[in-house]
């Protein structure tokens, strides 16, 4: 007797359901059920037209075979987890094209993560040199200790060549300067918030680098958020994780999100929403943490994450204030980063910025900048990071700004070893209009 | 209540982007909303009105057999100056990239099945391709591009019985590529013009494609190659190609990732982005808020938590059951965001014909509307004042049968848009 003759009983839990959650179907498993993802996906093949390594590398065989194609296969035959999954940015445009909404980002983060911990060797030059990337924190915590030191060493030709040579880091590109004061030093020196409030509060979750080295970029989300009333707290926190799944280092990455979950879920009891200014620190707090650990508050923590601009557009009429705002002439190339797309955040510079008086702004299309964070800094992904990049300078060239604008900070490294022009990120134009 | 606009329409595809620029040529402050990538990836860009209608064709002249089709048709409803006013919005939009606005009769384009598509708009690229015209024609395939047989399409096109002599020809692309590269990977090598090494020495790619192509010419007086001559360039591609060959050269198009597709949807959104239309792309509409008979928001799930989206006038443009405007499971079909009424029988055994070449029910499923395209209830009432639909959410035609998906678009896309932005 078929199943076709017969259909299943609408509550049974093994057929697809709409509001079907990856992690739920089998409540009393340990691992995660991936099945009827891969279920849903019918080989159009739209994700790996839309995927910017397999559009530069042959080599490369796509999301599709990254996802449910390799999750069946070891399934089916005991297989190892390929290793080109290596190879893979965790840009997510997969996820932003798939028609049927499959998980692709969600397998891809499973399968390098199962690939790190078992095929991995833990004393193999890539792993540390992996590790070292992922854990940039730990990195950059030392370094702001004395960045003007740190500055110049890693500016020297010999500390590139070591560590092309002996890690595996390209030497092509320049570190990213250390701020002399950190935006949480900032923070403490100006006795933190300025404004206080019963019913406006936000969290920041500033991430690594607002912190470390573009502290002005945190100094400008506070000054915009108390100019609209409200308060602002700075939980401690760790890194998002997003260089850790990416890494497939997702003990790092549980670790870390543990201690961000717990320091910023009791909050929202009190009435705090998060906001982030790097727009994958927010689509991991949003979309990678509850699709990938099981912790407490991690739900809460997700439904209450917002990137800062994305929050003022809802909860504000941040229109209506810059309506008779200006600033001097200035002209943008504006890049939106591949995880600010995947949370439909690509157009939200370009709409605000377009109505306010003196700021021309282009944007330069929908290309991947090609850095995927850590992807670019690797020794031998480098030119495949500037191969995909290219169409994204092409662009801003033709642009008629010469200031590049995006809210990535390593899309703004690659946009800045590119074209060598000067980027900012739209809450610092934001803070100048409202100044 | 910040995110406000006049007019929101929800798809961004070739109904959406039409529906959304009509309101915005009303002076309607506008948002277009649209989830995943539109199906026009999927789509041949070719903009079909009508070639088979009820079953029977292919006909010459769409608008002499629109009086053949049902009351309930969406042609019937929106009228035949709906389709002109549709055609002209897109002509405007495709400006020079798009050909067949000289004439009201069907252009026959020739298909990567080998079949010959009645269709009222081509693009450019496919213009030296024509099935009318009687130059000879050399079909160019590539043997690692696996969908695209070009001895097939030849082929099938002589059986066809077009008017010209037709051959086809596999060859290897001059660049070795992996077995089963995407079509994106010709497309850019193409595009950017990469340097390859061919015969000994290095050339760019298009040089080196006609160097290959030439010895197969043998007298033909075009050639027609899958649709990947490139893609922010394909016309510069086009043009090399040609005078490398001394002979025309177009493209055929293919299935999905669809060049001709992609582009039109980059023209779409070019003239979005110049008509000052907003665009939030990314995330569903899966709810909305309502006073009355009134729309007041709908709400996109913007990663686990619901975003209001405010608006006066609401346009449905989420496409059919491809596009998911249209979804089913075992016991019903429905739409999914307003749970507009979609008619269709009670047992899932009558939403389908037996022959799988028949009248299949299915494709006439969608919502219900008024010559407004305002949705309308079981009681053939508005559901709401200010909800309409346009596109293949629209029910009443199959579209893929009858080759009339594209004018459906544009024609419903036109009078929603239109009607919505003059209720401002």
């Amino acid at each position: 007797m078929s199943d076709a003759e017969h259909p299943a009983d609408e509550s049974n839990p093994n057929v697809a359901q709409d509001d079907f959650e990856p992690v739920q179907v089998f409540p009393e498993a340990d691992e995660m059920d991936l099945r009827p993802g891969a279920d849903n996906c019918y080989k159009c093949t739209t994700c790996d037209s839309a995927c910017p390594v397999a559009e530069v590398d042959d080599e490369f065989p796509g999301p599709k075979f990254q996802g449910p194609e390799q999750w069946r296969l070891k399934r089916k035959s005991d297989e190892d987890i390929d290793a080109s999954v290596m190879d893979c940015s965790n840009c997510m445009r997969c996820d932003d094209v798939c028609p049927s909404s499959v998980p692709l980002s969600q397998m891809h983060n499973t399968a390098r993560g199962e690939f790190v911990d078992e095929r991995m060797e833990k004393l193999s030059r890539e792993y540390v040199r992996n590790r070292i990337l992922a854990n940039y924190r730990t990195m950059a915590e030392l370094g702001s200790k004395v960045p003007r030191l740190t500055n110049f060493v890693m500016g020297l030709g010999v500390t590139k060549l070591f560590n092309e040579k002996v890690l595996g880091v390209t030497s092509e590109r320049e570190f990213p300067e250390f701020a002399t004061q950190t935006f949480r030093e900032w923070w403490d020196e100006r006795g933190g918030p300025q404004v206080r409030s019963e019913d406006k509060r936000v969290a920041y979750f500033h991430g690594c680098y607002s912190n470390y080295n573009t502290p002005e970029v945190g100094k400008a989300l506070v000054r915009v958020f108390e100019e609209f009333g409200y308060e602002v707290v700075v939980p401690v926190q760790r890194c998002s994780g997003t260089p850790m799944f990416a890494n497939g280092m997702l003990n790092d990455a549980k670790r870390a999100a543990g201690i961000n979950v717990e320091n910023f879920s009791g909050l929202i009891a009190d009435g705090y929403d998060i906001v982030a200014s790097c727009t994958s620190c927010s689509m991991s707090l949003k979309q990678e943490y509850p699709e990938l650990f099981d912790l407490d508050g991690i739900e809460d923590v997700s439904a209450h994450t917002y990137e800062a601009m994305e929050y003022l557009r809802i909860h504000e009429d941040l229109e209506g204030a810059l309506a008779d705002s200006s600033v001097p002439e200035q002209s943008y190339a504006y890049h939106a980063p591949c995880h600010a797309r995947n949370q439909g955040l690509d157009r939200q510079a370009v709409e605000l910025f377009r109505e306010l008086d003196g700021v021309e702004i282009e944007d330069v299309g929908p290309s991947c900048s090609g850095i995927s964070g850590t992807y670019g800094w690797k020794e031998e992904k480098y030119e495949k990071s500037m191969k995909i990049g290219e169409e994204m300078f092409e662009h801003m060239h033709h642009a008629a700004g010469e200031v590049g604008m995006t809210e990535c900070p390593t899309c703004s490294m690659q946009m800045e070893h590119g074209t060598g022009y000067e980027i900012r990120h739209p809450l610092q134009v934001l803070e100048e209009a409202m100044a | 209540m910040p995110i406000r606009d006049d007019v929101l329409v929800v798809g961004g595809g070739l109904a959406g982007s039409i529906a959304a620029l009509s309101a915005a040529e009303a002076g309607a402050s506008v948002r277009l909303v649209s989830y995943k990538k539109s199906t026009l990836r999927f789509a041949s860009g070719l903009i079909d009105v009508l070639g088979y209608p009820n079953g029977d064709g292919p006909v010459s002249n769409p608008y002499d057999a629109l009086s053949s089709l049902p009351d309930d048709h969406p042609y019937s409803l929106a009228g035949e100056q709906a389709i002109r006013d549709g055609l002209d919005l897109f002509d405007e939009v495709t400006a020079d990239s798009y050909r067949g606005s000289h004439t009201d009769a069907n252009a026959l384009v020739p298909t990567y099945g080998g079949t010959v598509k009645p269709t009222a708009r081509y693009p450019e690229a496919s213009a030296a391709g024509l099935a009318s015209d009687a130059r000879s024609m050399l079909v160019v395939g590539f043997r690692s591009l696996t969908d695209f047989d070009a001895r097939l399409v030849s082929e099938h096109l002589e059986a066809a019985g077009v008017p010209f002599e037709v051959r086809g020809a596999e060859l290897s692309f001059p660049e070795e590529f992996r077995a089963d590269a995407k079509v994106t990977r010709f497309a850019n090598a193409l595009d950017r013009d990469e340097e390859i090494r061919f015969a000994g020495r290095s050339v760019g790619a298009r040089e080196a494609l006609a160097e290959t192509v030439k010895p197969r010419l043998k007298g033909v007086e075009r050639v027609g190659f899958p649709s990947l001559l490139g893609d922010e360039h394909a016309d510069e591609v086009r043009a090399d190609l040609e005078s490398h060959l001394g002979v025309d050269v177009f493209e055929i198009p293919m299935g999905p990732p669809s060049f001709p597709g992609l582009r039109l949807e980059d023209a779409l959104f070019a003239a979005l982005d110049d008509a000052g239309v907003r665009m939030s792309t990314g995330n569903p509409v899966v709810d909305y808020e309502a006073d009355g008979d009134e729309l007041q928001a709908v709400h996109v799930d913007q990663k686990r938590r619901k975003v209001p989206y405010h608006a006066d006038e609401f346009v449905l443009a989420a496409g059919g059951l491809v596009g998911k405007g249209i979804d089913s499971n075992r016991s019903r079909v429905r739409e999914p965001i307003f749970e507009s009424y979609v008619p269709h029988p009670s047992d899932r055994y009558d939403w389908f014909d037996t022959d799988a070449f028949g009248d299949h029910p299915f494709a006439r499923f969608g919502v219900v509307v008024d010559d407004e395209m305002r949705v309308l209830d079981r009681n053939d009432a508005p559901q709401f004042a200010n909800l309409r639909a346009a596109g293949a959410v629209v029910g009443g035609a199959d579209g893929a049968a009858e080759k009339s998906s594209s004018g459906i678009s544009l024609a419903t896309g036109v009078v929603a848009g239109r009607e919505a932005g003059a209720s401002i």
